[in-house]
């Protein structure tokens, strides 16, 4: 194909996109070419110099991201003359840089220390002169920006202007005195600002939720899918000793680029509830009693089976596809609808990725809830609660719901138990979406897969787990099958 | 001429002979020593027919990087789909050059002319002036001269008459010398921080706004009527030495001589000649210790080596140096070099745009080792890290800022390595402030 250019990096022959340039293209031979101010979702700037390879034939150093490939280009990345204008550059890189790595929180995901480990010097010729010293600063209300540990690779800078659209980023002062500032009487608060942290490639721009909670080494990283709205951006949830303590995005070209939004990136505290159901509880007596799955199952079975028709579903939009699947099979027996409600908030696009917005409608799975047969007529259905035979809620916060008649058998899923679930025949505990593995279907119709993170509280199963087994024993009872 | 002195005989005064003459700066005095008639020669041409004639010229760029004008004019594309642009590169920021103030100072009349005629040829509907915030009184001149031209029918929608729209803008440099620098200058005019960009693109396939640009020092531009005017087999024949060197060349002389000024001479003129017989030598019985033929950013060169030397693009590469934009800078033997080469440094440092690594931390660090050694803590290994940092300054960063101070530098302690020596040994100290 003629737009098509083959060329050699690294003595690996390679055959890419016209235009491409120089690190892209090594990167699709499987050769990372160190770089800090280039970034696959920003404009090129060229300014860091780090990523400086040999191209047989030219007089100079190249750097590889400022390069358009050209066929029969030969570059190395390896060669002597190569490494060494990277290593001149990490030594000015660390001239002025405080090297505080044990209070660092980038330290162990720092690309400073990572070249530096791989081929920097291994140790400074700038003994002799005090080091520049700016105080941190508070850009937003969750990023600081440390000025000190600052390599100025402009990528925040041209997040905010050219993504974000909001240019309230810019390198201020020159030479050796310059530093990112911002401008005056801003806030760097942008609802997307959050990904400036994770742009830097160094320890500059802090997360305040996450400042000093954790060393990059010890948290565990799992592919998840963003709660926060019907966008479904690929994210990561990280996570140190069972608790989830960060969130940040993951690649994915389709949906969010390299980007979250603040929302999605700090709604995660709930995750990390204290206040969890820990067993299956049924009520006897008055009260509500621990019991183990086999019995909660069976009795939830019992109840199901004595309900008079029509069921009354009430679920989460935030539950797994799964989960409102069973759920729908289980309302059918009893020819039953269900309904679900979302939150709804500001829709706020990001400027500089069409398609990429933090959604209205603040669930993951409305899309999947509708596949699931679950309506929107929330209201209406709440205010027919009394004439319902049976109530099934799946992890509903039933927030402004009365607490069914006395005589409505009341069967709840769910992973907290508000007020008025105290008076539920069964409850079962259910995981939460950090807590299994399940999918979930954006506003663009793709449906995409989360794992599981943490481990559960106490008993607690996933929905779509409890609610096969509450079917299976169903069909066990009555000879049914499904 | 030599302005401010009386011309020497040996000079050859082309761009400089209304220096001086406040007569020539008006409209009607221009007219009379024989202004625009270029102008409306190549108007009568057609555009290839101009673009050809300055590249047979062989004139080659004024600003310090020697590029063949024409040629640069013919890489601009030849279908206007968007609008072209021409700017006039006045920002002059080099230290120890002063040759385009003077012809803005005096025959502002010249320099748009030669705008126009490179706006014609270029297809330009709008031509910059970004002139160095600093020179007043060429602002005040040349804009005097701009409005002049524009109510003379020279600028505008139809300039004389012949169909043809050449607007002129002038815009102030804000105190940056690396908006000298031609990408620099254009996010400068459109107001953005003046870095350098990275190329390609090249300005003549996305400059201004994204469209094909040409930048053209006031020297270059100023030649042209004379290109135009009198043909580019008379502008070549003009040169005393190299074919690849053409036409006349201003040096503004300064530093330890008597006659500090601008002096134009033919391309392969003798420096010696130039020192001391325009210039009046070294004054105070002093000898030469060195000098930078081509403004800061060139190597130092010897006494020795400038004996020898002759002003083309050939003959200063042939003594060691540059001929850079033609800002002599001469030091004598009472002077310190490694004083000037810190100060030189600490300019640097000041004007690095901070973009590239090299350049914002290169030049800082070299800066401070320089005054180190100044307050005699120097230690002789720290000559070796200077000429390291020089290797890590050169070739590898987005514009020559960097390049420059460590030329200036490196070639310093190459000639002159007994001098800082001295300092290190001794123990003495300067102020360095």
């Amino acid at each position: 194909m003629s737009d098509l250019v083959r060329l050699t990096i690294e003595g690996r022959e390679v055959e890419v996109p016209k235009g491409t340039n120089l690190l892209e293209a090594a990167k699709l031979a499987g050769i990372l070419v160190p770089h800090y101010c280039y970034h696959p979702s920003l404009p090129v700037a060229g300014v860091c110099r780090m990523c400086l390879v040999e191209v047989e034939g030219w007089p100079k150093l190249a750097a590889a991201c400022a390069t358009p490939v050209a066929a029969g280009m030969v570059a190395t990345v390896s060669s002597p003359m190569a490494k060494q204008g990277r290593q001149g550059v990490l030594e000015f890189l660390l001239i002025n840089h405080p090297l505080d790595c044990p209070i660092c929180d980038q330290a162990g995901e720092c690309e400073l220390q990572d070249y530096v480990f791989q081929e920097g010097r291994s140790g400074t010729r700038y003994t002799e002169y005090a080091k520049r010293f700016h105080p941190v600063e508070e850009f937003g209300p969750d990023v600081l920006y440390v000025s000190n540990r600052c390599i100025l690779c402009t990528r925040c800078v041209r997040f905010m202007d050219h993504v974000a659209g909001e240019a309230v980023l810019n390198v201020s002062e020159r030479g050796d005195r310059a530093h990112v500032g911002i401008d005056g009487g801003q806030l760097l608060d942008h609802a997307w600002a959050g990904n400036v942290v994770d742009l830097c490639p160094v320890g500059s721009l802090l997360s305040k939720d996450f400042l000093h909670k954790a060393r990059a080494w010890d948290l565990d990283k799992t592919a998840s899918v963003c709660t926060g709205c019907t966008q479904g951006c690929s994210v990561a949830l990280e996570t140190r000793e069972n608790t989830v303590v960060r969130v940040r995005p993951r690649p994915n070209a389709e949906v969010n680029r390299h980007f979250i939004c603040d929302h999605g990136r700090l709604t995660y505290h709930w995750m990390n509830r204290s206040d969890r159901i820990e067993a299956p509880l049924v009520q006897e007596a008055g009260r509500l009693v621990p019991v183990d799955w086999e019995k909660a199952i069976a009795r939830a079975a019992d109840v199901l089976r004595s309900a008079k028709a029509p069921w009354l579903g009430l679920a989460s939009a935030g539950a797994s596809c799964e989960a409102l699947d069973a759920a729908a099979v289980v309302l059918k027996l009893g020819g039953g609808t269900g309904v679900f409600r979302v939150r709804e908030g500001d829709e706020v696009p990001l400027h500089g990725v069409p398609g990429l917005a933090l959604r209205r409608e603040r669930a993951p799975n409305v899309r999947g809830a509708e596949a699931a047969g679950f309506g929107r007529d929330w209201s209406g259905a709440v205010a027919n609660l009394r004439s319902a035979g049976l109530v099934l809620v799946l992890d509903e916060s039933l927030d402004g719901v009365e607490a069914p008649p006395a005589g409505v058998p009341f069967v709840y899923v769910g992973t907290v138990l508000p007020e008025v679930a105290r008076g539920a025949t069964v409850v079962l505990p259910c995981a939460n979406a950090a807590e299994e593995e399940g999918t979930f279907v954006n506003a663009n119709g793709l449906r995409q897969a989360y794992l599981q993170a943490k481990t559960p509280p106490g008993m607690a199963r996933p929905a779509a787990w409890i609610l096969g087994a509450v079917r299976s024993a169903l069909g066990a009872a009555t000879g049914a099958t499904v | 001429m030599g302005f401010p002195h009386p011309s020497h005989p040996r000079e050859t005064v082309l761009l400089s002979r209304h220096f001086g003459d406040a007569e020539a700066r008006s409209y009607a005095g221009w007219m009379q020593r024989g202004g625009y008639q270029a102008l409306e020669k190549a108007l009568g041409m057609g555009r290839e027919q101009v673009i050809d004639e300055v590249k047979t010229s062989g004139v080659r760029g004024r600003g310090g990087a020697g590029f063949p004008a024409g040629v640069k004019w013919s890489f601009m594309p030849k279908e206007r789909t968007k609008p072209h642009y021409l700017c006039c590169n006045a920002d002059e920021g080099e230290p120890g050059t002063f040759k385009d103030r003077e012809l803005m100072r005096w025959t502002p009349h010249a320099v748009l002319e030669g705008c126009a005629i490179a706006a014609y040829a270029i297809q330009a509907e709008h031509v910059y002036v970004y002139i160095r915030g600093e020179f007043t009184e060429a602002i005040r001149v040349m804009q005097a001269a701009i409005d002049e031209a524009y109510a003379k029918g020279i600028l505008g929608q139809n300039v004389l008459g012949r169909g043809v729209r050449i607007e002129m803008t002038i815009h102030r440099g804000a105190g940056a010398y690396i908006c000298g620098e031609e990408t620099a200058l254009m996010n400068s005019i459109e107001g953005k921080r003046g870095n350098p960009r990275i190329k390609p693109p090249f300005p003549a396939a996305a400059g201004l706004w994204g469209c094909p640009t040409t930048v053209n020092n006031v020297e270059t531009l100023a030649a042209v009527p004379h290109i135009i005017e009198k043909g580019a087999a008379w502008y070549k024949g003009l040169s005393l030495s190299n074919p690849k060197s053409t036409g006349t060349k201003l040096f503004s002389i300064c530093g330890n001589v008597a006659k500090p000024g601008n002096y134009e001479v033919t391309m392969g003129f003798p420096l010696r000649d130039l020192l001391y017989e325009m210039a009046g030598g070294i004054p105070g019985g002093r000898k030469l210790k060195a000098v930078q033929p081509g403004g800061c950013s060139v190597p130092f060169i010897t006494a020795e080596e400038a004996a020898g030397a002759l002003l083309d693009y050939e003959g200063c590469v042939a003594a060691g140096t540059q001929l850079g934009s033609g800002g002599m800078i001469v030091y004598d033997d009472a002077c310190d070099i490694v004083y000037q080469v810190m100060r030189l440094a600490r300019f640097y440092a000041h004007e690095s745009c901070a973009q590239c690594t090299q350049c914002r931390e290169g030049t800082a660090w070299t800066t401070k080792i320089l005054q180190k050694i100044l307050r005699g803590e120097g230690r002789m290994e720290d000559l070796d890290v200077l000429v390291d940092l020089g290797e890590q300054m050169t070739g590898k960063t987005i514009c020559v800022l960097s390049d420059s101070c460590a030329v200036a530098v490196v070639s310093a302690i190459q000639k002159f390595r007994p001098d800082f020596e001295a300092y290190i040994r001794s123990g003495r100290a300067v102020a360095t402030a």
